[in-house]
């Protein structure tokens, strides 16, 4: 294709991107350097059914005035992302200098809230993606040798924790573990401790999303690698039967290879998905002991009475910053790879 | 529940219904935008039944008003001519200057509405009260007397002492619940304990928080004894959790929202034991505090500065014919009305009884939302036993003046 052509062939395509992908994210990013004007307060006397109080207002022309000359609000380039709410510079480093080793200095930065969502974001991304690869894998193989008859309905159920949606599904798991639900209670029973739960201890909490997580995320795995099965090439399974190949060695040395590119491919997708886990933390009402980077834009934005938008927006650019860095080292090998073709 | 959400929708339509011809309305566009529980459901469809000719009545009740309200008032002309606020999301409204004063309206269609009614700051009337709410003592007495506990507790310190005795009893194991729930709930219960010893929340004056202090202490402590007796889930627990909780039969002291009163003691959903048993009143004090440990709510009527002189009239005009005495007659236990023609009932004697106690109303400051929202973040960490109160206070205090810089009432 001429370079001409090609221009015209994908300009279509990325002014799209430009719009509907670029500008957004750089808008959140001009939003991210700024924080509201000062507020003009003065003390008014506010009455109700309950008698009167001094109190202090706002004044809502002079605040006007000042937000028609600059609609943005101040400008405060990075401020918000070194402030306590996000990177916290200055505490980390006191924290560094006030330490008494290295685990008080983790203990002091995993009470920031920043770092304690980012550590359980990436807990969560690191256990769950993985767990998620083998057993949608493993789901897979049993499913493809399945007699045909039952593969289809069987195909459809185990779809189903991805077509359910994650909030009801993970309302629906969190009533079931209740002490009085299914789950919980068999727990109880099992474990002999009637005072078990799933919901009060943190560790139990995390160990409850991450399983959510796989349950949640294992079908989409199991699909790709369900349709790569089909594609193994069947002379080369003939001829490792014939060289004497077992079941483990032929899934080893023929299935697995093949399916390389799938793999790449699902990590890439569930390092991104997993980076942004949110639904699960609202629905299990777990945001005391489990907090992510996604759910505090959320609480930044719905949870409290006024509307923070630059702090939203410092935290998006961090969680974009984040999923870049997670995602360099499967980007580099499929570059490799591509590359190797190409010559 | 449902049912009778719906009987009450139908009975108030009805009612509506053989009053519509005199609204008075000539022509307008009325649309409301409210939160969403019986009380606000029997106003809005009495308003709605304004609705004729020229007039049109449009209703949004949401439990997430809170999230759109501002987006949808800052729109000129306005989404909603008139939203129903409480203490708190009047400031957020009054903060960007969208709602009007009502001082004209209220001499003009106001004439039946009681002094008490009309929120004025800085001497205008931004907006009118229709119900009061508050959080307050909800108590099991059958399981009270046997457990030997003769009167109702008054005090925190009776009420952990009452759950002692029926935990060595063997009556229940957690017999206490708040709305603890982390976040909002949890936040609103620091600062009902908090209101109970009679401290600031602020520096005189400043947007400067203040809550670092001993009484920030004990209140913590306090919260922290009270969940020592709350089921391990309590982080979990908001009012619907708890009424359900309540309604199962699993709990002998809770303190809960004045507005769950009706439904707890209507004959849905529970027991005649539970229903026949449960006793309201006034929330506790504790410590030396002689005011009760919660803060007072409003609900009313407001009306966006971005619509037409005409359709604020419409509107207020429209909403006043949604809080006669009828309305609140043919509703009387579905709040604790701030109207004339409201009988006090069973349901509606804790909340009267914590604002004779003298509780304080929520503060309607600017930046009380940024504090409510660091404290939702931060004091669960105390409660699970990660970290000290002191800890935890300072915590706060650092969450809050990073977020109240953002805002611009620090700087």
């Amino acid at each position: 294709m001429k370079n001409r052509t090609f221009f015209w062939f994908i300009l279509p395509s990325l002014i799209t991107m430009l719009l509907f992908i670029a500008l957004p994210i750089v808008s959140v990013f001009v939003q991210s350097l700024h924080i509201e004007h000062e507020a003009v307060l003065t003390e008014v006397e506010n009455c109700g059914p309950f008698g009167c109080t001094q109190e202090l207002q706002i004044n809502v022309e002079e605040t006007q005035k000042l937000k028609d000359e600059r609609p943005l609000g101040q400008f405060n380039g990075f401020g918000t992302y070194t402030n306590r709410n996000h990177l916290a510079f200055a505490e980390i480093s006191q924290a560094w200098q006030s330490r008494e080793g290295i685990g008080d200095f983790f203990s002091q930065a995993l009470n920031l809230p920043f770092y304690r969502a980012l550590a359980f974001t990436l807990a969560y991304t690191f256990v769950v993606t993985p767990l998620v690869l083998i057993l949608g894998f493993l789901i897979a193989l049993g499913v493809n040798s399945l007699p045909k008859r039952i593969k289809g309905p069987t195909i459809f159920i185990s779809l189903l924790p991805m077509i359910v949606t994650p909030l009801i599904g993970s309302l629906i798991l969190f009533w079931m573990i209740d002490a009085q639900g299914v789950l919980g209670a068999t727990l109880q029973n099992l474990f002999d401790d009637p005072s078990l739960s799933l919901k009060a201890s943190p560790t139990l909490t995390w160990i409850m999303l991450m399983v959510y997580g796989v349950w949640h995320s294992a079908p989409f795995a199991f699909i790709v690698f369900y349709a790569g099965l089909q594609t193994v090439p069947a002379d080369t399974m003939e001829a490792a039967m014939i060289d004497g190949a077992s079941r483990w060695e032929r899934t080893r040395y023929v299935v697995l290879p093949h399916l390389m590119p799938l793999t790449v491919f699902i990590t890439l997708i569930q390092l991104m998905d997993n980076f942004r886990v949110f639904e699960p933390i609202v629905g299990f009402s777990a945001q005391a002991s489990a907090t992510s980077l996604s759910w505090i834009i959320f609480n930044d934005l719905a949870g409290s009475e006024g509307q923070f938008f630059g702090s939203a927006g410092a935290t998006s650019v961090l969680t974009i910053l984040g999923v870049g860095i997670l995602l360099i080292p499967v980007l580099i090998r499929t570059w490799r790879d591509f590359n190797r073709k190409v010559v | 529940m449902f049912l009778k959400k719906v009987a009450l929708v139908g009975a108030a339509s009805l009612w509506g219904s053989t009053a519509m011809a005199d609204c008075g309305i000539a022509a307008g566009n009325i649309s409301i935008l409210s939160n969403d529980f019986p009380a606000i459901q029997a106003v809005t469809t009495a308003a709605a039944a304004c609705a004729a000719g020229d007039v049109t009545v449009e209703t949004n009740l949401t439990k997430d008003h809170k999230d759109i309200m501002v987006a949808a008032l800052t729109a000129n002309p306005a989404q909603y001519s008139s939203v129903i606020v409480s203490n708190s999301t009047l400031v957020t409204l009054m903060n960007d200057g969208l709602v009007r004063p009502l001082d004209d309206l209220v001499a003009a269609h106001g004439s039946a509405l009681n002094k008490n009614q009309l929120i004025t700051a800085n001497g205008q009337v931004m907006a009118v009260a229709f119900m009061a709410n508050a959080q307050h003592l909800f108590s099991r007495t059958d399981i009270l007397q046997e457990a030997g506990v003769e009167t109702i507790p008054a005090t925190y310190e009776d009420v952990i002492a009452a759950a002692e005795k029926i935990r060595a009893a063997g009556i229940m194991e957690y017999p206490v619940a708040l709305n603890t729930k982390a976040g909002w709930n949890l936040a609103e219960e620091f600062i009902n304990m908090y209101m109970g010893t009679g401290a600031d929340f602020f520096k005189e004056g400043t947007a400067e928080v203040a809550i670092n202090n001993e009484q920030g202490i004990a209140t913590l402590n306090m919260i922290k004894s009270l969940v020592d007796y709350s089921n391990p889930d309590y982080l979990t627990y908001d009012s619907n959790a708890t009424q359900a909780e309540w309604e199962a039969g699993n709990l002998a002291l809770a303190v809960m929202w004045g507005s769950r009163g009706g439904a707890i003691l209507d004959d849905e959903g529970s027991t005649e034991t539970v229903t026949s048993n449960t006793v309201l009143t006034g929330a506790p004090t504790w410590g030396d505090g002689a005011r009760p440990a919660s803060t007072l709510w409003w609900d009313g009527i407001s009306i966006s500065t971005n619509v037409s002189d005409e359709d604020a009239e419409a509107t207020f005009i429209a909403l006043m014919k949604g809080i006669t005495p009828e309305v609140v007659q043919a509703n009387n236990d579905a709040a604790v009305w701030l109207v004339a023609g409201y009988e006090p009932s069973a349901a509606s004697a804790g909340v009267a009884a914590t604002a004779s106690g003298g509780a304080a109303p929520y503060p309607m400051l600017p930046f009380m939302g940024a504090l409510h929202t660091a404290l939702g973040a931060e004091i669960s960490d105390f409660l699970q036993g990660s970290e000290s109160a002191e800890q935890a206070l300072a915590d706060v205090e650092a969450a809050y003046t990073a977020a109240a810089k953002e805002q611009g009432f620090l700087q």
